[in-house]
């Protein structure tokens, strides 16, 4: 196995073109877990650790542009919290700390699990997703961007680079639920914002995430919306009767909440 | 100044000593099993069955045997002795024979120079599998086509029963079973496949020492046992097999059983190279037995009073498919599904079968803790419909010195059941928090799931209890070997399995006692120095080992008097009390005991339930054990913790999931055990009625609090839901759907 280490975002999405099939790796903590269940075997890994365009956050024009490399510690303990609480509190419910100081956003939506902590706070966000190659640059919104389970809208040569939203300043929250207290795999997850509209993205419930939006005036049959939206299934870690159960409960609370 | 000298340098019976093992494991320097490397050496894998039930058509190693790095590829042919082998009953074959009778069952070997290569030539071996409709659910077990119409546990002296699938049937009967009681409460009850998940994965170094014989440095419970179960596998005699342990990281009955002992030292012998083995956490999860996942059906008939009257039980118990201690844990379930409770009348029915599920064998605990589970919800039951406090429903029937138990045995030894049950009530838990909290000081945790909506407090109460040690007429020994120098320091050799329970340090501390010296070290574990010590289980190895250590320590010091100058060594081996064994007919005793000890702890629990989303937080645990005497006080409290916490495992998460026999949830990523936010604090309270049959009156304390935590933390999720909860784990949906 082949590790190439560009230094430059310029090199980095050379390499990407001249190796397709290389597999970007940042914090390494989905890559890894594949390499030692022995799941994948790259030939070639294109680790971005060293690319400094791909590290933080920067502000344009009112919008944040958060580069593929930000990490969840990052988020939960930085300037972030403040304009973006939903995902600052996602951030806090991923893995340990360790896995916080490693694990990414960008490393969060190449993966595109259903259960990715990230992606519902991002959703309600309407952030839109970076991104990059050789041939240029496009934005895809993240609802669009995650096109399936572990399937996301990226072509062979492109790499993500980063996430763009401009902070809605709406009061957020983000719950997630396992049936235990902490390090767990969503069994299902929700996030909440509420400006003129209600917005709500749950993980962990459907192949994709789905935006769910009404009136801010609908509060009340909100919850049963957001259950209705959902197309969960059975499996080793929830019911799908559960599921659904739990997101009308959880969207109650979260409008108690972000309504207060 | 001499006195605070040696007042820092002893560790006596009794005394507080910190664990030599424990900045070393917290550090990561501590070598464990899986640490081991020699120069020269090939990594084996294992292939297993991905089918839980199967004929074999066909195995083709040709391709695999030509892939670079490979040294060999074994199958069933290459076993030079015997071809099977097990705990109690060789059953299992060393690797597949015609057929699989569980998924992930051993089929073939690869030696390899790195284990890559090894995984990638095992891929390469062609097997051609039949696939057979798996016998998956326990109870269909009886009517299914018979796994093992041999009957391997025949003629051991168990009840005949010539149903398919039945490894052990026993019944109690006890008074009059059909007595009437004034109140009658009934329930059915499940209990869940739970796995020990020790943190180091099954691991083991098999060395050849070039004269056909084998070195297996392995993690292990039992380094004798796992001598006399290889040496007929690989024909050789026991001297030429030399167990030595490795570093253990865990092992909760999970490594009574072989795992990699028998494949490594054939790979070693084969390729005349040094062989190591490790799992990984997956394979982890095929590679060790499990707890038996239980349906029981009960009923406790009771006097006005609250005085039991007549209880009946019936247990059936999935063992998996294969024999392991099946046996004993059925019988084990039986003979407390009581609890530590005295009833004139009981007729118990135990019932352990063979089905395609992943094979079930020791886990701390051994059948007490899925009976456990049952009785004390029924002992609730029964208080809710008589209206007594359940506290008082139990210390009315708590079990006594004097009281005879259902198979006919007198307590002879020590039994504060009372004692326990008082000292747990009266522990105090903390006042309920205030709100708004950290979320991870609620139900859900870190998930931020609520502020305090839809959370009930609820106190629950449970008592539990045991034997110690082997029962049944088990020749149960250990040896212990003394070199007692004239310049005052000794080598002990015992073969005792330090599995993270500490018994390196009793070992230390009996001998400091005996010898009245400071300077004394334990030599490595290994079969060839001393005799067999017995299984670090069954919460037995404290007061084992104290008897053979104490006993070799004062024959060392007799003979020391008899040659004085010279340095002595003198090896002695202690028995407990004979037991007998159970008649198969009536489950009564056939001599004065069945079990040579008991011990019980009382637990009292608070946990807060979010039962809008069936989430929980155990919040506060007070428990009191009754220890006989504490040889390590810290141990022991240490040992209350970690009991404990295997339970709360059980009761709100731990399941091996399965589907026609696969598991489903073979990773730490869906088989959940506590994290620290899961875990609350623990008040022990070390009950000290001496024993009187144990070396310095001990008692095992490892299993206590296993047994009783499920039941205890149960307890209190139907205080604060007002359901049922008959099954453990308890599922989010068991609340609130
Ligand atoms: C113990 C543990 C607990 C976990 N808990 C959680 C949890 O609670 N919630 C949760 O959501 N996740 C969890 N995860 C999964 C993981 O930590 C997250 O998905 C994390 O966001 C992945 O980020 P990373 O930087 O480590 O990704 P990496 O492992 O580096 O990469 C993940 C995937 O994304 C691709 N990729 C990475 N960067 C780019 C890029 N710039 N462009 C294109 N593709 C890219 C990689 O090729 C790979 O396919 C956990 C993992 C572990 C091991």
């Amino acid at each position: 196995m082949d590790v190439l280490t560009p230094t430059t975002l310029v090199e980095a999405l050379r390499l990407k073109a001249e190796h397709p099939d290389a597999w970007a790796i940042q914090g390494g903590t989905d890559l890894m877990v594949a390499l030692n269940f022995d799941r994948a075997r790259p030939e070639r890994v294109l680790n971005l650790n060293e690319v400094r365009e791909l590290r933080g956050f920067t502000r344009q024009n009112g919008s944040l542009r958060l580069a593929s490399g930000l990490t969840y510690a990052e988020i939960e303990h930085g300037e972030l919290r403040d304009e973006l609480p939903a995902l600052a509190e996602a951030s806090r419910t991923v893995g340990s700390p360790q896995i916080r100081n490693r694990g990414t956003i960008g490393g969060n939506l190449g993966t595109a699990s259903p259960a990715g902590d990230a992606i519902p706070p991002l959703a309600v966000e309407r952030a839109e997703v970076e991104c990059a190659s050789v041939r240029g640059t496009r934005r895809v919104p993240v609802t669009d961007f995650i096109t399936g389970v572990k399937r996301n809208a990226l072509e062979q040569d492109e790499l993500i680079t980063a996430v763009w939203l401009s902070p809605s300043r709406a009061p957020q929250t983000f719950m997630k639920i396992g049936p235990r207290n902490a390090m767990v795999i969503a069994v299902v997850s929700l996030a909440v914002a509420a400006d003129d509209e209600l917005r709500a993205c749950f993980g962990s419930a459907a192949p994709r995430p789905v935006l769910v939006t009404a009136p801010r005036d609908e509060a009340s049959s909100f919850p049963e919306r957001v259950a209705e939206a959902a197309a969960p299934i059975d499996d080793v870690r929830g019911s799908e009767r559960y599921r659904r159960h739990a997101l009308r409960v959880l969207t109650e609370r979260a409008l108690k909440r972000v309504l207060a | 100044m001499t006195q605070a000298v040696r007042q820092l340098q002893v560790g006596r019976v009794g005394e507080l000593v910190p664990r030599v093992d424990a900045p070393p494991k917290v550090k990561g320097e501590f070598a464990y099993a899986s640490d081991l490397v020699v120069p020269g050496m090939l990594w084996g894998h294992t292939l297993r069955s991905p089918w839980s039930h199967a004929r074999i058509v066909s195995i083709d190693i040709s391709e695999a045997v030509s892939m670079p790095g490979v040294h060999a590829v074994l199958t069933h042919d290459d076993v030079p002795g015997q071809k099977t082998y097990g705990l109690e009953f060789p059953d299992q074959p060393v690797l597949a024979i015609d057929r699989v009778l569980y998924y992930g069952e051993p089929v073939a070997l690869v030696a390899a120079e790195h284990p890559e290569q090894a995984r990638r030539a095992a891929d390469r071996i062609r097997v051609e599998y039949e696939p057979l409709e798996p016998v998956a659910d326990m109870e269909r077990a009886l009517d299914s086509p018979d796994l093992h119409p041999e009957k391997p546990t025949r003629g051991h002296g168990y009840r005949e029963d010539d149903r398919a699938n039945v490894v052990r049937h026993l019944v109690i009967r006890h008074g009059d079973p059909d007595a009437e009681g004034d109140v009658s409460v009934s329930g059915y009850y499940e209990v869940g496949s739970q796995d020990q998940a020790f943190l180091g994965p099954e691991s083991g170094l098999a060395v050849p020492d070039g004269e056909g014989g084998v070195d297996i440095y392995v993690a292990t419970q039992w380094l004798h046992v796992d001598r006399a179960q290889v040496a007929p596998c690989l024909d050789l005699p026991l001297e030429q097999v030399r167990i030595h342990l490795a570093g253990v990281g865990g092992a909760f009955g999970g490594r009574e059983d072989l795992s990699m002992q028998i494949h490594g030292a054939l790979l070693a012998l084969h390729t005349s190279r040094p062989v190591k083995i490790v799992y990984d956490r997956e394979e982890s999860f095929t590679g060790h037995v499990h707890r038996h996942p239980a349906r029981m059906w009960c009923e406790h008939r009771a006097r006005r009073d609250g005085k039991l009257v007549n209880v009946r039980f019936r247990i059936l118990l999935d063992g998996g498919a294969y024999a392991s201690s099946s046996t004993a844990v059925a019988s084990n379930a039986a003979s407390f599904a009581l609890g530590p409770y005295e009833s004139p009348n009981a007729l118990i029915e135990s019932t352990a079968v063979y089905t395609n599920n992943p094979p079930c064998g020791a886990m701390r605990g051994f059948g007490a803790v899925q009976t456990c589970f049952a009785a004390e919800a029924q002992m609730d039951r029964l208080a809710a419909a008589l209206g007594i406090d359940p506290v008082e429903l139990r210390l009315l029937n708590a079990l006594k010195p004097g009281d005879v138990l259902p198979t006919g045995q007198a307590i002879t030894g020590s039994m504060p059941v009372a004692e326990c049950i008082r000292a747990a009530a009266a522990l105090a838990p903390p006042a309920p928090e205030p709100l708004p909290r950290d979320v991870i000081r609620l139900p859900g945790g870190a998930g931020n799931t609520t502020n305090g909506d839809g959370v009930r407090r609820g106190v629950g109460f449970a008592v539990g209890f045991k034997n110690i040690a082997y029962s049944e007429g088990f020749d149960d020994y250990c040896a212990a070997r003394v070199r007692l120098s004239p310049d005052a320091w000794a080598e002990v050799h015992c073969a005792a399995a330090e599995v993270g329970q500490g018994v390196t340090g009793v070992i230390l501390q009996v001998a400091r006692t005996e010898l009245g010296i400071d300077d004394v070290r334990l030599a490595p574990g290994q079969t060839a120095t001393v005799e067999s010590a017995g299984s670090a289980s069954a919460s037995r190895m404290t007061w084992m080992a104290a008897g053979a250590v104490r006993d070799a320590c004062r024959a060392a010091l007799e003979e020391q008097a008899r040659r004085p100058g010279e340095e002595v060594d003198v090896e002695r081996i202690y028995r407990h009390p004979r037991t007998t064994p159970l008649d198969p007919e009536t489950g009564q005793i056939t001599g004065e005991r069945a079990h040579v000890a008991f011990a019980t702890c009382a637990m009292k629990v608070v946990t807060e339930v979010d039962v809008d989303l069936g989430l929980t937080r155990v919040v506060w645990i007070g428990a009191a054990q009754d220890v006989g005497r504490a040889v390590n006080p810290q141990q022991v409290e240490g040992q209350i913790e970690g009991g404990t916490a295997q339970g709360l495992g059980l009761a709100l998460m731990e399941e091996i999931q399965t589907r026609d026999g696969l598991i489903t949830n073979a990773s730490f990523t869906d088989y959940l055990i506590p994290t620290a936010l899961d875990m609350p604090p623990v008040e022990s309270v070390l009950i000290e009625d001496p024993e009187p049959d144990a070396p310095y009156g001990v008692k095992g304390v490892g299993e206590p609090p296993t047994v009783v935590s499920s039941a205890a933390i149960a307890s209190a999720l139907r205080d604060a839901t007002g359901r049922e909860l008959t099954r453990i784990p308890v599922r989010p949906d068991d609340i609130c759907l």
